[in-house]
């Protein structure tokens, strides 16, 4: 399980770091503005339409779908939780990870 | 191209002594890119968020496999952080701003306060016994060190199930691990032994932000442009501070830390009155 974990961050940082250079080269020229917030535009938050930038090869949502594999990493950690305790039998832990399995897809899809 | 190295060699420094010292990254990154880069508080927020999950999920796995952390404590604490994870990411929508850096401020202030104490009042384990400690398994042992195991059980377990739902509230409103809080509820309330707390707290950092990100994530908190080099940069230098984290000289550096941090605090919380940031 904990080489599970660390493989999947070191995927998503590679993914980010791809996304990096991309991004890096193509705003080569003019300086980045954080100073007053925006928020993002739409495409970068709503994951079918990242998914068709990415397929682009549009920098920012490469980055944004590195980001997205390392918020799954601990998610999935919480999965293969639940299939273990179902494996030791121990209900009562199978029951606690589900409750927070639930909260963190409430996350993304409410 | 600038600011992104900048901003890249700054998370390094504030990934690396945070695994030094072990108060985690986070907790200098949000004032790091507020007042010294002028970022807005919301983006430096969502890509402080994005390194704590980095960091936890990159140090967690090395303890687990050394049998430190409990799954068993973490997990059913969990469902206390991540309520209070979607909690706080709803309210930071809600909060000025300005209320934001006040906040982080007398975190930082809190943080130095038990930095400082703890280099000074090493905690006995818990001996007693807790029915309920046994009925939920957190009762565990874990090795020494010196080949054998050492017996705990956890006691006080409302109490620090309550404040567990604060510091993922607090997570949640500010992008941090809380890592100083989840030691606090372990330690100290719950009296889990030093080892066990430190460990479990940091794999449980990971699926506590993960609760609050993909609110962000909707909100457009995350900019890919600032995400990238500080996710980079934090998992980078945290790596570097645990590799090295037992050659250096961890007592002077923990009290130059808690300085940075006190002096952080006390910027935040003008800044934020001063409605600068």
């Amino acid at each position: 399980m904990g080489r599970l974990l660390q493989a999947g961050v070191l995927f998503a940082s590679f993914v980010v770091l791809t996304g990096g250079f991309l991004y890096l080269r193509a705003n080569a020229g003019h300086a980045a503005d954080f100073h007053t917030f925006t928020s993002e535009p739409a495409d970068l938050r709503q994951v079918t339409q990242l998914m068709h930038l990415f397929i682009h090869g549009n920098p920012a949502a490469v980055i944004q779908t590195g980001i997205l594999l390392l918020i799954a990493t601990p998610i999935a950690r919480v999965l293969f939780a639940v299939v273990g305790f179902a494996i030791e039998r121990d209900r009562l832990y199978v029951v606690v990870s589900l409750i927070v399995f639930a909260v963190l897809m409430f996350s993304f899809f409410h | 191209m600038l600011f992104t190295s900048l901003v890249f060699a700054g998370s390094l420094v504030a990934g690396l002594l945070g695994a030094l010292t072990g108060l985690g990254g986070g907790v200098v990154l949000v004032p790091l890119l507020t007042i010294v880069f002028h970022v807005d508080i919301r983006y430096a927020i969502g890509a402080s968020l994005i390194s704590v999950i980095a960091t936890s999920s990159g140090a967690a796995a090395a303890y687990v496999r050394e049998g430190f952390s409990s799954v068993r404590i973490g997990m059913f604490l969990e469902i206390a952080t991540t309520f209070g994870a979607v909690f706080g990411a709803f309210l930071s929508g809600h909060v000025p701003t300005k209320w934001l850096a006040i906040i982080f401020g007398l975190v930082l202030l809190y943080s130095a306060w038990l930095s400082w104490q703890q280099a000074r009042h090493p905690d006995a384990p818990y001996t007693g016994n807790n029915p309920w400690s046994d009925r939920l398994q957190m009762s565990g042992s874990y090795p020494d060190g010196r080949g054998g195991v050492c017996e705990y059980t956890v006691t006080h377990i409302p109490g620090g199930f309550a404040t567990m739902f604060g510091a993922g509230t607090l997570s949640g409103l500010l992008g941090i691990g809380s890592g100083a809080v989840k030691v606090l509820a372990m330690d100290r309330i719950m009296r889990i032994p030093f080892k066990v707390s430190t460990t479990t707290s940091n794999f449980m950092i990971g699926v506590t932000a993960a609760a609050s990100a993909g609110i962000y994530l909707k909100r457009g908190y995350i900019d890919p442009g600032l995400a990238f080099p500080v996710m980079l940069g934090v998992l980078g230098g945290s790596l570097l501070g645990a590799r090295y984290l037992v050659k250096a000289k961890v007592s002077l550096l923990r009290n130059v830390f808690t300085l940075v941090i006190l002096a952080l605090g006390i910027e935040m919380i003008v800044n934020g009155f001063t409605g600068k940031s």
